[in-house]
């Protein structure tokens, strides 16, 4: 095999931070290379100098694609190349057919006249070959995340692909959609297209990889030949330069009395308002107790999370909430929030955060009286609330003034956690805690869940990662299609055990 | 993890410092840019005026002039901040006007209650648009254009097309009086003189108590030859125009009016939690509801304030005529908006502070002045004037970018 893609010596450095330390990657013909490091270690960032978003000139070291040093102004000069990425973020027109997408800014047409035969055509030519049974021209805000993924898997395709780079593609996915996806890259490589995949999900790599170059803090560390046998410890190992033993923190529960209580809960989709989201779910979480709630994505389990945190989701809500046995008033955020409760959202960016503010000002946005004398914001309280929680919760940043907006992933996370810690709940509803975030910044965010519980709070955590709630639960409640399906204690809970208890009851309603 | 944090400071402390300044410069070139491009247009009209731009009676009159756009700006700054806009805030000013002048020269009622009932008016109608607005989720713009019509249309039929006026000359002095002298200063205002320095220097010792605060707790980062050179400079301004100014009539009542509500509503916005939630909803509404904040409610009042603010500026500029005009406020929202941006906000929310939408209104106002000395006319004023707002968006865009 020949090598297709040398980067040799590649610096890139930002204000203030060496974004890339002389990393070397170099990445063979036709082979799926798996670019694997924690959040921040610079993995997108040298993607972005590969594609050429930041241009020749802006870092040093050489680019080396087909045996010729590149100089890529943009990511058309890239493109022209074969070289094609596609970011976390799909970059489609929701409101554009699947063919019109597949051939933006690259359209089928002759003196400006698009050649909708062609276009049709081709698109359906290049649908069969990622296997995505849908026809051109359904609008694209109509299909499933995972049939987005692959349409823009097409759009490369047009694009005469030689080196496909993927930044986490099965984040967002279900596990059937990420195990199609898969299968596809083998295919790819079986017709001779280089992949460059980027993913925290390390038994996909180890499924699908051929080569592991790990990064760490701006440095290739370690480049593991697959061929031979790498364990996922292994790789944990390089990606935080110690060897994690156990990836959930030991735990020793405490579990006491009921103190939050629901009975009977119904949601109603807010615009198909005869759709019932949540259908008579009823359950308790103790104090000190760690409640897991397992499903595939579109379970209700967020809608259920958001109608009690202040009916901030859904309309026509019914049911009875009791806090410590008396009903609940959780009616608005605020009384939601006086009541003791407290929700994390598992969209940070647009739920979680005011990302043009500073972490200073984000941590105390939910309980701003504490921080304030009769109305006026004690800035000195302030600056000290966001120091405890940036120490406690070892927050990565320069300082307590960085925008939000400017931190990783994992980083935002714990911004958002501090943000409803310093709020003081009783009961904490952690959604998607993890999502997207690296192997060390995982462990210190269950070490966080652990504590809180351990100090009493009643913890619910939701979750699509099964391990995860395998880890960190005492108890785990599974819904499909809006029910409460099962519940069992995590001690007596398997994956096969939730997966069998969710296939078991899928269809029964209709 | 946190180990691994280096701490160049300790390195190189010499390069550092020097580094540090450059990276502070960077980080708020925004906020001292809209400064020093007031005092380089101030410098320029001074010296192209021939010294016109800073005599007493003309920078009175600069005050004067501009006294209405600022109040108004103050209000606008609140609702850009929220996430918002105000078309209608013109229309409404004009129909404030028309009303105090309907009610005092028509009917006869005291000055006094119409003005409060005028002010009471513009909340309602401040009221009314944020209720669609926040309650219903219209969207300000079209809420606010109709608002604009609505209320042109009511002031030509509250004045019947006619102008009306003369007001009591009591009622004028809110927009011509100055304040008296108690302390018998010979040939100027010698109090005035002394509640410019006396201000000046508040503003100076809470400066300085604030940064040693600041240090005490770690979080100063501004080097402090910006702190001294920044807080020297408005000191001196400050004394040196209410010098000038206690040289003709004394500080004009409308400037202590202006000055009182800068001061409240800087505090409210930058130092209250009232003041953080706004800017929290229009940084990210999701993120504030979620957060136990009532954005719908918060909406409502900013427009309240806005109307009320319109109303106020209504009735100086009705004062300051002399007389209600059914052309009274035309276009003026355009002017308000534009000193907003021009002074840092952002259209999409979150960002901006009342002292800069001040300063863009002061930057506005002295580009007219200065032109109109000059004798530039309408027509390149506004070309001019134009292009300067997009000049100051455009660079703020490209400081963002940077930064």
């Amino acid at each position: 095999m020949a090598t297709i893609l040398e980067m040799r010596g590649i610096t890139k450095e930002f204000p203030g931070v060496k974004a890339l330390d002389t990393v070397n990657l170099s990445v063979e013909e036709g082979e799926i290379h798996a670019l694997v490091g924690e959040n921040g270690a610079g993995k997108s960032t040298l993607m972005k100098v590969l594609s050429g978003v930041y241009p020749h000139g802006s870092y040093s070291g050489d680019i080396v694609y087909d045996g010729e040093v590149q100089a890529f102004r943009n990511i058309a000069d890239s493109e022209r190349q074969g070289i094609i990425i596609i970011h976390q973020e799909l970059a489609l027109v929701p409101l554009l057919s699947i063919a019109e997408n597949i051939f933006l800014g690259n359209e089928r047409a002759e003196r400006g006249i698009i050649d909708w035969r062609e276009t049709n055509r081709r698109a359906t030519e290049l649908l069969a070959r990622v296997g995505l049974a849908e026809r051109p021209e359904t609008r694209v805000d109509d299909i499933g995340l995972g049939k987005q993924q692959l349409v823009e898997i097409a759009k490369a395709l047009s694009k005469n692909v030689r080196l496909l780079i993927l930044d986490e593609p099965t984040s967002s996915l279900n596990e059937t959609d990420s195990e199609k996806l898969l299968e596809l890259l083998m295919e790819f490589r079986r017709k001779g297209i280089t992949s460059i995949l980027i993913s925290h999900k390390l038994n996909e790599i180890s499924k699908v990889a051929d080569t592991i170059t790990v990064l760490r803090d701006g440095s290739a560390v370690s480049r593991l030949d697959c061929s031979s046998g790498i364990s996922e410890g292994d790789i944990i190992r390089d990606m935080v330069g110690r060897s994690l033993e156990d990836r959930y923190p030991p735990r020793a529960p405490e579990i006491g009395g009921v103190i939050l209580e629901v009975r009977d809960w119904t949601v109603h989709h807010p615009i198909h308002a005869d759709r019932k989201v949540v259908d008579g779910v009823s359950f308790n979480v103790r104090r000190g107790e760690v409640l897991g709630f397992a499903g595939l994505m579109g379970a209700g389990r967020t809608e259920l999370a958001m109608s009690l945190f202040g009916r901030s989701w859904g309309r026509d809500i019914s049911g009875q909430a009791l806090i410590d046995g008396a009903p609940a008033d959780l009616s608005t955020v605020r009384r939601a929030v006086n009541a003791g409760l407290a929700y994390a959202t598992e969209d940070r960016k647009t739920y979680g955060l005011v990302l043009d503010d500073t972490i200073r000002r984000n941590v105390p946005l939910a309980n701003l009286e504490a921080i304030a004398d009769t109305m006026v914001v004690d800035r000195h309280k302030e600056a000290e609330v966001a120091e405890r929680y940036r120490k406690r919760l070892a927050i990565k940043c320069s300082s307590i003034e960085q925008e939000t907006v400017n931190l990783s992933g994992g980083n935002q996370q714990k911004v958002v956690l501090a943000k409803w810690l310093f709020a003081d709940p009783d009961i904490l509803i952690l959604d998607e805690p993890t999502r997207g975030i690296d192997v060390g910044a995982k462990f210190e965010i269950y070490t966080v869940i652990r504590d809180l519980a351990m100090a009493g709070k009643a913890i619910i955590v939701i979750s699509s990662e099964m391990p995860e709630l395998l880890g960190i639960t005492d108890r785990i409640c599974v819904m499909n299609e809006g029910r409460l399906v099962g519940e069992m204690a995590t001690a007596e809970a398997s994956q096969e055990r939730i997966m069998s208890t969710i296939i078991r009851s899928t269809g029964d309603r209709r | 993890m946190t180990q691994t944090t280096t701490n160049p400071e300790h390195v190189e402390p010499q390069r550092s410092v020097l580094r540090h300044s450059l990276g502070f410069i960077r980080h708020h070139i925004r906020e001292y840019g809209i400064l020093f491009a007031l005092i380089a247009i101030m410098a320029f009209f001074q010296i192209a005026t021939g010294g016109i731009l800073l005599k007493p009676v003309n920078l009175t009159n600069l005050i004067l002039q501009n006294s209405y756009i600022i109040i108004m700006a103050i209000g606008m700054l609140l609702v850009i901040v929220a996430g918002h806009i105000d078309l209608s805030v013109g229309s409404v000013l004009g129909f404030v006007g028309a009303l105090a002048a309907v009610m005092i020269v028509h009917w006869g009622v005291n000055y006094w209650v119409a003005g409060i009932i005028c002010l009471g008016v513009g909340a309602v109608i401040g009221m009314l648009q944020g209720f669609w607005i926040a309650y219903y989720k219209i969207p300000s713009f079209i809420v606010t254009l109709a608002g604009m019509l609505v209320f042109k249309g009511l002031t030509l039929w509250l004045l019947a097309g006619q102008s009306v006026g003369p007001f009591p000359a009591k009622f004028q002095l809110i927009a011509s009086g100055f304040i008296p002298d108690p302390l018998g200063g010979d040939g100027m205002n010698l109090f005035s003189f002394v509640l410019g320095v006396a201000v000046a220097a508040i503003l100076l010792l809470m400066a300085v108590r604030t940064r040693r605060h600041q240090a005490r707790s770690g979080v100063a980062d501004e080097p402090f030859a910006f702190f001294a050179i920044k807080n020297a400079l408005i000191f001196t301004a400050l004394v040196y125009m209410s010098w000038l100014m206690a040289d003709f009539r004394g500080l004009p009542n409308v400037f202590i009016v202006m000055a009182l509500l800068i001061a409240v509503y800087s505090f409210i916005a930058s130092r209250t939690t009232v003041g953080r939630r706004i800017y929290a909803i229009g940084g990210n509404e999701k993120a504030a509801r979620l957060s136990g904040i009532n954005s719908a409610r918060l909406t409502f009042f900013t427009f309240a304030n806005m109307g009320m603010l319109a109303a106020l500026a209504g009735l100086v500029f009705a004062a300051r005529l002399n007389t209600a005009t059914p052309k009274a406020g035309l276009a003026f929202e355009l002017d308000v908006i534009a000193a907003v941006f021009i002074g840092g906000a952002s259209m999409s929310g979150g960002v901006g502070t009342i002292v800069g939408a001040v300063v863009g209104a002061f930057i506005m106002g002295v580009m007219n002045n200065g032109m109109s000395i000059l004798g530039i006319g309408i027509d390149w004023q506004q070309v001019i004037k134009g292009l300067v707002l997009l000049a100051a968006v455009i660079f703020d865009v490209m400081s963002k970018k940077k930064g």
